[in-house]
């Protein structure tokens, strides 16, 4: 049976988010109050997941930078997206920081002013006509992916009179299987927001916050140019039993 | 082994980055026609199969209710499913007649339903022996869902391989089994299937952890 002898590290649901995090308004009424039901006997269902490296990408999938200019023909620096111009860079690992090879990483993001580029987004921030705000790569031989885009602006939301998103690229990652699928947000390391966010509140351990931190890497940045913030994505690990039950 | 911003939970293994939620803007992201920005040349996307697919074709729609029994108009879901042998076919590629993964959203206008064109997947056998009736591996995104919610979906007229299905048989109550229970309708010829997922509350959805 394809797959049998595999399996992965169990996920420690104290370690993420729990689905009722009342901080969080929206969860209140978005969270289950049953139990979740453990499989535990893993099959192929939960153990295989897509493999992306047959999807065609364009070539500036990656470069938010590029991927949204309003005429591609211009030369220079014409029509770029206003904002601080970063490179988000890191690479996906599993829990015993084997690399993670051609594994699809999507992201998204607001513009300079913490506007999306999403017809339900209203923020008055205007919207920037060379930014879409959305990228997509697959990750090297050896687990690393990189991005160019600005570095987003933080907004306002309605969870509470003054509440306020931390400047954030969510970011998404597949890994080996559906077991290990993720989607998180990469925060700005030093931004003040970051301790006053209800969803970031969501996380109760101060150290799983910290997995979500992007760290400026300045042998990365490039001079006159771009700053580099490094952000690594830790998958579940992949388990092999060599043994099986009597 | 460190990595810059991972935490260690031993000497030799990391901790897994921590889940957030997905946001009211994850279409920007990952359903790039729903949020109206333009689509690239090739996005994945809830069509499954194509009319050469081999297997039985359908429809499968649905919607997911909240706590408060109002539609969730801004969900993204992930489809992952066997062909109509029962084999997962991870290599994705739009050239494809059919593929094992899949994605669609509710909808902000009508109905709020999410849908997908695929093929009918085959029962799956797993290690121990056990067969597991065709099934459809469903997770959820969503603003105010902090990390995705895992559930399958099950076809009522599978009955003998349902009663069956070691996974099935896993659920406790018969009640809650029956949230898993996609519905028949055949509409205008074609076969359709219809599943609600209710995120709380009465009727609520069986998620699985694995
Ligand atoms: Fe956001």
């Amino acid at each position: 049976m394809q797959d049998d002898n595999k399996r992965f590290v169990e996920r420690d649901r104290d370690w993420h988010p729990p689905a009722y995090a009342p901080g969080y308004k929206t969860s209140v009424a978005r969270s289950p109050s049953q139990a979740l039901v453990s499989l535990q006997t893993s099959s192929v269902s939960e153990l295989t997941g897509p493999d992306f490296r047959r999807l065609r990408m364009g070539p500036d999938d990656n470069d938010l930078l590029m991927n949204f200019r309003e005429d591609p023909a211009l030369a220079g620096t014409a029509g770029l997206p206003v904002g601080e111009r970063i490179i988000l860079f890191g690479r996906v690992v599993d829990q015993f920081g084997k690399p993670v090879p051609h594994t699809l990483v999507e992201m998204w993001q607001a513009n300079a002013g913490g506007r999306y580029r999403h017809k339900k987004d209203g923020y008055l921030a205007p919207l920037d006509p060379n930014f879409g705000g959305v990228g997509r790569c697959l990750t090297d031989e050896q687990g690393w992916y990189r991005f160019r885009t600005i570095k987003p602006g933080p907004y306002p939301w309605g969870n509470g009179i003054n509440t306020w998103r931390p400047a954030h690229i969510h970011v998404s990652v597949m890994g080996p299987s559906i077991s290990t699928r993720l989607i998180t947000q990469m925060y700005f390391e030093g931004d003040p927001l970051i301790p006053l966010c209800p969803i970031v509140q969501t996380i109760k351990d101060p150290e799983a916050v910290e997995t979500m931190i992007g760290r400026l890497d300045m042998a990365r940045s490039r001079p006159m140019d771009c700053l580099a913030y490094r952000f690594d994505l830790v998958v579940r690990g992949e388990l092999q039993t060599y043994f099986e039950n009597p | 082994m460190r990595q810059p911003n991972s935490q260690p939970c031993s000497e030799l293994m990391l901790r897994e980055t921590a889940s957030q939620t997905a946001g009211p803007y994850v279409h920007i992201g990952l359903a790039l026609d729903v949020a109206g920005l333009p689509e690239r040349d090739e996005e994945i996307w809830n069509r499954m199969a194509t009319p050469e697919a081999e297997g039985e074709h359908i429809e499968v729609i649905g919607t997911v209710i909240d706590g408060n029994g109002d539609p969730v108009r801004d969900a993204l879901l992930e489809a992952w499913q066997a062909d109509a042998r029962g084999q997962y076919q991870p290599a994705f590629d739009l050239q494809n007649a059919f593929n094992s993964f899949g994605r669609t959203a509710t909808t902000a206008e009508g109905n709020s339903e999410w849908s997908l064109t695929t093929i009918k997947p085959g029962p799956v056998a797993r290690g121990d022996g056990k067969v597991m009736a065709p099934h459809i591996n469903l997770a959820v995104f969503a603003r105010g869902i902090n990390i995705q919610l895992q559930t399958r979906l099950y076809f009522e007229d599978e009955v003998e391989a349902n009663a069956a299905c070691p996974v099935l048989g896993a659920i406790e109550s018969p009640t809650r089994r029956q949230t898993l229970i996609a519905k028949r309708e055949d509409v205008d010829g074609k076969v359709r299937y219809r599943l609600d997922i209710r995120l709380q509350g009465e009727g609520e959805t069986v998620f699985f952890d694995f």
